[in-house]
C-alpha cells in the first residue's frame, strides 16, 4: 500500500513540477506548484513525519504560494509575452545555451550517479529503522532548539535580513 | 464487512449530510433571525414557518441554467467552486463530536466521533482553511471580470492577514494543552475548576478565544469583514460571474466553514462534547448545543455591526489583533511554565 503511493506521489510531484515550466499562463503554473508541494507533502507523510507535511501544506501551499498567486494577478498577465524582450534576452544567446544545455547534462548525470549509490528504493521509503526517529512534534521542537539552536536562529537573522531589505527597497523615494 | 470500518464510513457518511443540513438549517436561521432584528417575518411559505426555504432555495439553484462568461477561462472556472466546497467539507474531518463509543456494544472497542484521529489534528484544521482561499482566488481570475477580481483580491489579502492571529491563538491552545491532536485538547477540558467551573480553555483563555473567533470572523468572509463581497462596491465579489450549482456550492462552502470554525471554537475553548449536567455519553447534545450557540453569535453579529471600511480591516488586523494575541502566547508560555513545571 504504501509502496503504492509512494509512487503515485512521486509521480504527482515530478509531473506537476515539470509542467510548472511548460504553461504559457503563469496562473497555471502556481497553481500546478500548489499540486506538486501536495504531493511532497504526501511523500512526507509516507515517512512518518504529519508534523512536516502539514507545515509543508501551511507554510508552502497556503501562504506562499498564494502571494505568488496575488503578484499574479495584480500584474495581470493572462499569457506569458514570448516577444521581442525574450528573444533579445542575453540567456538566449548560443553560447549561454549551450553552457546551460552542459549543465543540464550535469544535473542529469549527478542525479543518475546520486540514484545509483542509494540501496534501492525502500530506504527512501523509510522502511528500515535505522537513524533517529523524529517523527513527534516534541521530538522536533526538542532537537530544533537545542542541537540545531544556531541553524536556527542564523535562519531566523537571515529572514529577517531579507525581510528588512524588502521593506528598504520598496520604500519610495522621500518617505520617512 | 469489517464492523469498525463499516463504523468508520458510516461516521463519514454522518458528518457529510450532516454538514450539508447544518449549512441548509444556517441558511433558515439567518433569514430568520435577520427577519426578526429588522421586524419582518422571514420566509413564512414555504412549510412550517419557512423551514423548508433552503431547499426550495437549493433546488432553484440546481435547476438554473449555468452562465460561464465567454471571457472566462473555462477550467479555472469550474474548479475553484470545487475547491471551496471541497476544503470546507475537509476542513471538518479531524473535529470529533462525541466521545468514543461503541455504537450499542456493536463493536469490539469503542472507536472516537470524528473521521480521523490525527496526531497533529489542529494544524491540519488550519492547513485545510488556508487551502480554502484557492477556491476564491482563482474563483476571482478565472471570471475575468473586474468586480470578481478586485473580490479576491481582497480576500486573499485579508485571509493571509487574520491567519497569523488565528494561528497563534490555535497556538495558546497547543501550548496549554501540550497537544495538537482535538480529541487530547479536549479531554484536557474535563472535570471542573474548585468544583463548580468547567475547565473549559475559554476562563483562562477568554482573550485567546476572542482572538480566535473574530480572525475566525474575517476567515470566513463574513460581516463585519466581508469585503471580497462588499455589495455596494463589488456587485458580489469573487462570485459575481457564478450562477446555478457552481455559485450554490459557493453559497455552501461559506456555510459549512462557519459551522467548522463553531466547532473548532467549541473544541478548543468550549470543552467540546464535557458538559455538566448530562452523562458523559450523550456529549453530542452538549457539542450540537455550543456550535449552535456560537454559529448564533454569527448571525447576531452580521445583522448587528456595519462593515469596516478597508483600510479598518488591515489595521485591525495587523496592528491590534495579531499584537494582542502574540502578547497572548507569551504571556501563556510564561504561566504553563511557571505553574507546570
Amino acid at each position: 500500500m504504501s509502496d503504492v503511493l509512494f509512487y503515485v506521489f512521486g509521480a504527482v510531484a515530478v509531473l506537476t513540477s515539470a509542467l510548472v515550466i511548460g504553461q504559457g499562463n503563469p496562473m497555471y503554473s502556481v497553481l500546478l506548484l500548489v499540486a506538486s508541494f501536495g504531493a511532497i507533502s504526501g511523500l512526507y507523510v509516507l515517512l512518518d513525519a504529519p508534523f512536516l507535511a502539514v507545515i509543508q501544506i501551511i507554510v508552502y501551499a497556503g501562504a506562499i504560494m498564494v502571494l505568488f498567486l496575488y503578484v499574479v494577478m495584480l500584474l495581470n498577465a493572462p499569457q506569458e509575452d514570448a516577444g521581442e524582450w525574450d528573444r533579445l534576452h542575453p540567456l538566449r544567446e548560443p553560447g549561454a545555451a549551450r553552457l546551460g544545455a552542459v549543465l543540464a547534462t550535469l544535473l542529469v548525470v549527478q542525479l543518475a550517479w546520486a540514484l545509483s549509490k542509494t540501496s534501492g528504493i525502500r530506504r527512501a521509503i523509510g522502511d528500515d529503522d535505522s537513524g533517529p526517529l523524529v517523527s513527534s512534534v516534541a521530538e522536533i521542537g526538542r532537537v530544533m532548539f537545542t542541537d540545531y539552536t544556531f541553524a536556527f536562529e542564523a535562519t531566523s537573522l537571515l529572514i529577517l535580513v531579507a525581510m528588512v531589505g524588502a521593506i528598504l527597497l520598496a520604500r519610495r523615494e522621500g518617505e520617512r | 464487512m469489517d464492523l469498525v470500518l463499516t463504523a468508520q464510513l458510516a461516521i463519514i457518511v454522518v458528518v457529510f449530510v450532516s454538514l450539508i443540513h447544518a449549512a441548509a438549517g444556517m441558511v433558515w436561521v439567518e433569514r430568520k433571525v435577520c427577519a426578526y432584528m429588522q421586524q419582518r417575518l422571514g420566509p413564512t411559505r414555504t412549510g412550517w414557518a419557512g423551514l423548508l426555504q433552503p431547499f426550495a432555495d437549493v433546488l432553484k439553484l440546481l435547476f438554473k441554467e449555468e452562465l460561464r462568461p465567454k471571457a472566462a477561462d473555462p477550467f479555472l472556472f469550474t474548479l475553484a467552486p470545487m475547491i471551496s466546497a471541497v476544503t470546507a467539507f475537509v476542513a471538518f474531518s479531524t473535529i470529533p463530536f462525541g466521545p468514543p463509543i461503541t455504537f450499542f456494544g456493536l463493536l469490539p472497542h469503542p472507536i472516537g466521533l470524528e473521521v480521523a484521529d490525527v496526531s497533529v489534528g489542529l494544524l491540519v484544521v488550519f492547513a485545510v482553511a488556508s487551502m480554502g482561499v484557492y477556491g476564491i482566488v482563482i474563483s476571482g481570475w478565472a471570471s475575468n471580470s473586474k468586480y470578481s477580481l478586485l473580490g479576491a483580491l481582497r480576500s486573499s489579502a485579508q485571509m493571509i492577514s487574520y491567519e497569523l492571529a488565528y494561528g497563534t491563538a490555535l497556538a495558546t491552545v497547543i501550548v496549554m494543552a501540550g497537544s495538537m491532536s482535538v480529541r487530547e485538547i479536549v479531554d484536557a477540558q474535563q472535570g471542573t475548576w474548585w468544583g463548580f467551573l468547567p475547565r473549559w480553555y475559554v476562563f483562562p483563555q477568554l482573550v485567546g478565544f476572542l482572538v480566535y473567533m473574530t480572525a475566525g470572523i474575517a476567515e470566513t468572509n463574513r460581516a463585519p469583514f466581508d469585503f471580497p463581497e462588499a455589495e455596494q462596491e463589488l456587485v458580489a465579489g469573487y462570485h459575481t460571474e457564478y450562477s446555478s450549482t457552481r455559485f450554490a456550492l459557493f453559497f455552501l462552502a461559506e456555510y459549512i466553514n462557519m459551522v467548522t470554525v463553531s466547532a473548532v471554537a467549541t473544541s478548543l475553548f468550549l470543552g467540546g462534547w464535557h458538559g455538566p449536567f448530562l452523562p458523559v455519553e450523550y456529549g453530542v447534545i452538549w457539542f450540537l448545543l455550543k456550535v449552535g450557540f456560537l454559529l448564533f453569535v454569527y448571525v447576531w453579529i452580521r445583522w448587528t455591526l456595519p462593515r469596516y471600511r478597508y483600510d479598518q480591516l488591515m489595521r485591525f488586523g495587523w496592528k491590534f489583533l495579531l499584537p494582542v494575541a502574540v502578547i497572548n502566547l507569551l504571556l501563556t508560555a510564561a504561566a504553563v511554565l511557571y505553574f507546570d513545571v
